[in-house]
């Protein structure tokens, strides 16, 4: 659902230059509009004059000898980022000739990344964690959320772990309340601070509205949650984070992701979590993502999806029986049984979905989840065209 | 045990992270032998089956911790290891979820609003001839005073019912208290709701779109097929299943499909047909029934020798009607069982449910309260119906009396002393206690006493039986996901 903003260092051609340090800027394709402050000028085809002041951004067909514009009024972008329009949000760091895309305004997938510092070390992680100091991010996200649409839907919050921050977690939603007062707000955190309640407290203070953690909980026994994200104690904290944050009235989704760790118990999972947090709004049950550690524990973690339909099936039966709300992302439709078609949610983000050529046939392409392009690595051994 | 890979480095083993197997600690548990397993439960409400065996060597500190079993008790908190305590936490919260219904206080306002009646059942506690008009009507100034009872209540949630009688008899009484209760409730500010328990013989087409204007839901009486029913509720004419048949229809009609349901009493001459009971239910479209056990006391008492029935011959005839439903249920006809439906659901869910007859401490002035016809204020609707028969032990006072004068009263206070089932003789040993409750009411009219004594209680001995069958029924897998479906 959620995805970190992809970097995209640019091509040869690109070119960035002027006196200006990194700026978050959104892009405006009006020029009567245009704020040259916090806006720079994406353009379809060259530009011949541009307003006091502004940067142009070129999409990647247009070649530059037919610019009458001076070299350091715009940015030439590749053809990866052809995508970028109107109302996009992106930073701009001329030094190191680098675009990253922080908002689009067309996705319903936009997801700020507050930092690559995790206090977990989960053996399936995605996006494994860096220990650099990145708490520049912050700042950047300060200016870059009054650039969003305010129509936005929905906008996630993720890391690393995002509330390792907290001074600046707790800017980055007062920013959002003010700048995004409709927009809901999904943030992916393993809960561990919210062991103590005040910090719960401080969040919901804020009073941000449709405010949901996403919190994973891998197992219902504590060493085996424990194993899984590699911190001892994590387990209870989790828990407590769990229990506070509904205690401040704040909504919580509980994630599973399912692998060789995880699956053996994830019935004794499921009745766990509606006996003993059965206010959750909602669960999901995730196929593992092939990519950081993922990627190289993937012959350690890997169970083919055909194997544990029995006891998914089980887990869903139970879940929904006890009237929670069950979704399973990242499976494609032929590796499930037909009876979970109904939970089965299209979680790829749009631009990171992927079919393979053998699904050109299959007739149910169109509601399937597909692949992430990582998915490639490790295919189940029930991908076939439905017919 | 799964034996699983061992990861690179640095990832570590589950070892690394589990420093608290060398001694486990037991958390508090009962249990209840059944032939050679015993059923545990704690006080969160959750259970697991063991074997006597297993139990054993539990209870002696010798479980492997590599089992299944251990990790089972490990995940139910049955157990817990030194290095993680997160479950006193969601005990904690467990046991509070259960108990929520007595923290949100009375729900249930009751108002009889007459005693008159066109019928004349056997079994009734209560109801009064037709002719004796003025005399068993609730007065305007009544229904005031209890109005003002109702919203000083805290809960959230208000449901006010109106009983008989035949209620519908003093319908323009109905009209003000709905009207009022909605006027008052524009400070008050609750989720009201409101339900007329009816035979529907009186029904006019003026009542329905009263009913349809206020949102007003409709309870009747179904006992079963024609036949049964009126020979149950004799009525001139005796025509009470078609009256109720077609008024059912025109509920239906007008108000929607789910604003109508249905409550049955069993007799005796009902516990050789359940099947074509349920059958009856069925025909008419409903979606659920509620085999229910006739109150042996008031004039039921007196009458029991014709119409009433010990334990044994109801379970006889529950468990006959269950399974029936369970084979429907298969079929592909969705039809539940309320009785089991509200046991399932403390089995296994962590709420605690509003249902008066299965609660510790008792739900009487707690879960329900009644405001009598003649403005005295009663714990239950058997409570008013012992009254009828001229003991008074369970009336709270008057509506004229105050709130606290009546809610924070010694006589309701002792009530809830003696019926915390935590505390009473053999309940506090026993496994089933956190789903179970007490009936103060029946224990008072047949043993003599609130708390009642346990060997001889019919209504220890129903719900063993009830807890023990439906725990069997939940083993089988042809009925598991039906029954689970039922605790939602």
């Amino acid at each position: 659902m959620t995805q970190l903003p992809i970097q995209f260092a640019l091509s040869g051609t690109a070119k960035i230059k002027g006196e200006r340090c990194v700026r978050v800027v959104r892009l405006q394709s009006d020029p009567s509009q245009l704020n040259p402050e916090s806006e720079m000028l994406i353009c379809d085809t060259a530009p011949n004059l541009l307003p006091p002041g502004a940067i142009a951004v070129l999409r990647s067909h247009i070649p530059i000898a037919e610019c009458e514009i001076h070299h350091d009024q715009f940015v030439h972008l590749p053809p990866e980022l052809d995508y970028l329009g109107d109302g996009d949000v992106i930073r701009i760091n001329p030094t190191a000739n680098q675009v990253v895309v922080l908002y689009r305004r067309k996705s319903q997938h936009n997801a700020i990344l507050v930092t690559e510092q995790c206090n977990s070390f989960c053996v399936m992680c995605s996006q494994p964690p860096r220990l650099q100091d990145d708490s520049y991010l912050i700042n950047e996200l300060l200016e870059a959320i009054p650039l969003m649409d305010p129509s936005t839907g929905v906008l996630g919050i993720t890391g690393g772990e995002p509330t390792l921050r907290f001074k600046g977690f707790l800017r980055i939603l007062s920013s959002i309340k003010t700048y995004l007062p409709q927009t809901e707000v999904h943030t992916l955190s393993n809960g561990r601070l919210f062991a103590y309640v005040r910090y719960a407290q401080d969040v919901a203070n804020i009073g941000v509205t449709g405010l949901q953690f996403g919190v994973p909980l891998y197992s219902d026994l504590s060493h085996t949650h424990d194993q899984v994200v590699q911190a001892d104690g994590a387990f209870d904290q989790t828990i407590r984070g769990i229990l506070n944050l509904a205690r401040v009235g704040v909504s919580v989704e509980i994630r599973v992701v399912l692998h060789r760790f995880t699956i053996d118990r994830l019935p004794d999972l499921a009745r766990f979590i509606t006996r003993n947090l059965p206010f959750v709004d909602h669960v999901a049950l995730m196929g593992l993502e092939p990519m950081g550690f993922g990627k190289s524990n993937l012959d350690d973690l890997w169970v083919d999806p055909i194997d544990y339909q029995s006891v998914l099936l089980e887990a869903v039966d139970l879940l929904e029986n006890s009237g929670l709300c069950v979704s399973i992302y990242n499976h494609q439709l032929c590796t499930l049984n037909r009876s979970l078609w109904p939970f089965a949610v299209q979680s790829v983000s749009d631009w990171k979905r992927y079919y393979p050529q053998s699904c050109n046939s299959c007739t149910v392409r169109e509601q399937c989840g597909g692949f992430f392009a990582s998915s490639v690595r490790r295919m189940s051994r029930a991908i076939s065209p439905i017919q | 045990m799964i034996s699983l890979p061992i990861l690179k480095s640095p990832f570590k083993a589950v070892e690394a992270y589990r420093s608290g197997t060398d001694q486990y600690m037991l958390l508090p548990f009962r249990f209840e032998r059944i032939g050679e397993q015993a059923i545990l439960t704690n006080f969160a409400g959750d259970y697991i089956r063991l074997s006597i065996q297993d139990l054993s060597t539990l209870v002696d500190h010798r479980l492997d911790p590599s089992t299944q079993i251990y990790n089972t008790l490990l995940s139910r908190h049955f157990i817990a290891e030194s290095d993680s305590d997160s479950w006193i936490d969601l005990m904690a919260a467990a046991y509070r979820t259960r108990f929520e219904p007595v923290a949100n206080f009375t729900g249930l306002h009751i108002f009889v609003v007459t005693l008159r009646c066109d019928h004349s059942c056997p079994y009734c506690q209560v109801s009064r001839a037709q002719s004796e008009h003025g005399k068993y009507d609730m007065t305007v100034d009544t229904a005031r005073s209890a109005l003002e009872l109702v919203f000083q209540s805290p809960n959230p949630c208000i449901k006010i019912e109106f009983q008989g009688g035949e209620s519908l008899l003093n319908f323009e009484l109905i009209k003000l208290i709905v009207l009022e209760a909605k006027l008052l409730n524009v400070d008050a500010n609750r989720e009201l709701s409101f339900v007329i328990a009816t035979n529907l013989a009186q029904l006019t087409n003026e009542m329905l779109e009263f009913c349809k204007q206020e949102s007003i839901c409709i309870s009747t009486s179904l006992d079963g097929p024609a036949d049964l029913h009126n020979m149950n509720r004799p009525r001139p004419g005796h025509n009470s299943h078609e009256l109720a048949v077609d008024g059912i229809e025109r509920c239906r009609k007008h108000l929607g499909q789910d604003t109508v349901s249905a409550l049955m009493t069993t007799t005796k001459a009902s516990l050789e047909i359940p099947e074509q009971i349920i059958d009856e239910y069925v025909r008419l479209g409903f979606n659920s029934i509620f085999l229910r056990w006739l109150s042996p006391y008031g004039f039921a008492v007196k009458s029991s020798g014709i119409i009433g029935y010990d334990t044994v011959a109801w379970m006889g005839f529950y468990e006959q009607g269950l399974r029936y439903i369970l084979k429907l249920n298969q079929q592909g006809i969705m039809i539940r069982e309320e009785l089991a439906s509200i046991i399932l659901r403390k089995i296994l869910t962590p709420f605690g449910c509003g249902y008066v007859d299965l609660q510790s401490p008792t739900g009487l002035g707690l879960s329900a309260v009644v405001y009598n016809y003649d403005g005295l204020v009663y714990a239950s609707d058997e409570s008013r119906m012992l009254a009828e028969t001229g003991d008074t032990t369970f009336c709270l006072g008057t509506v004229k009396d105050s709130y606290t004068t009546i809610f924070g009263s010694e006589k309701l206070q002792s009530w809830v002393d003696q019926t915390m089932t935590e505390a009473t003789p053999m309940c506090c040993d026993c496994a089933f206690e956190p789903w179970c409750g007490t009936d103060p009411v029946f224990h008072h009219a047949v043993q003599g006493d609130l708390v009642g004594h346990r060997p001889t209680s019919g209504y220890c001995a129903r719900n063993m039986t009830l807890f023990k069958l439906l725990l069997e029924l939940l083993d089988q897998p042809e009925y598991s996901s039906i029954l689970r479906r039922w605790a939602l």
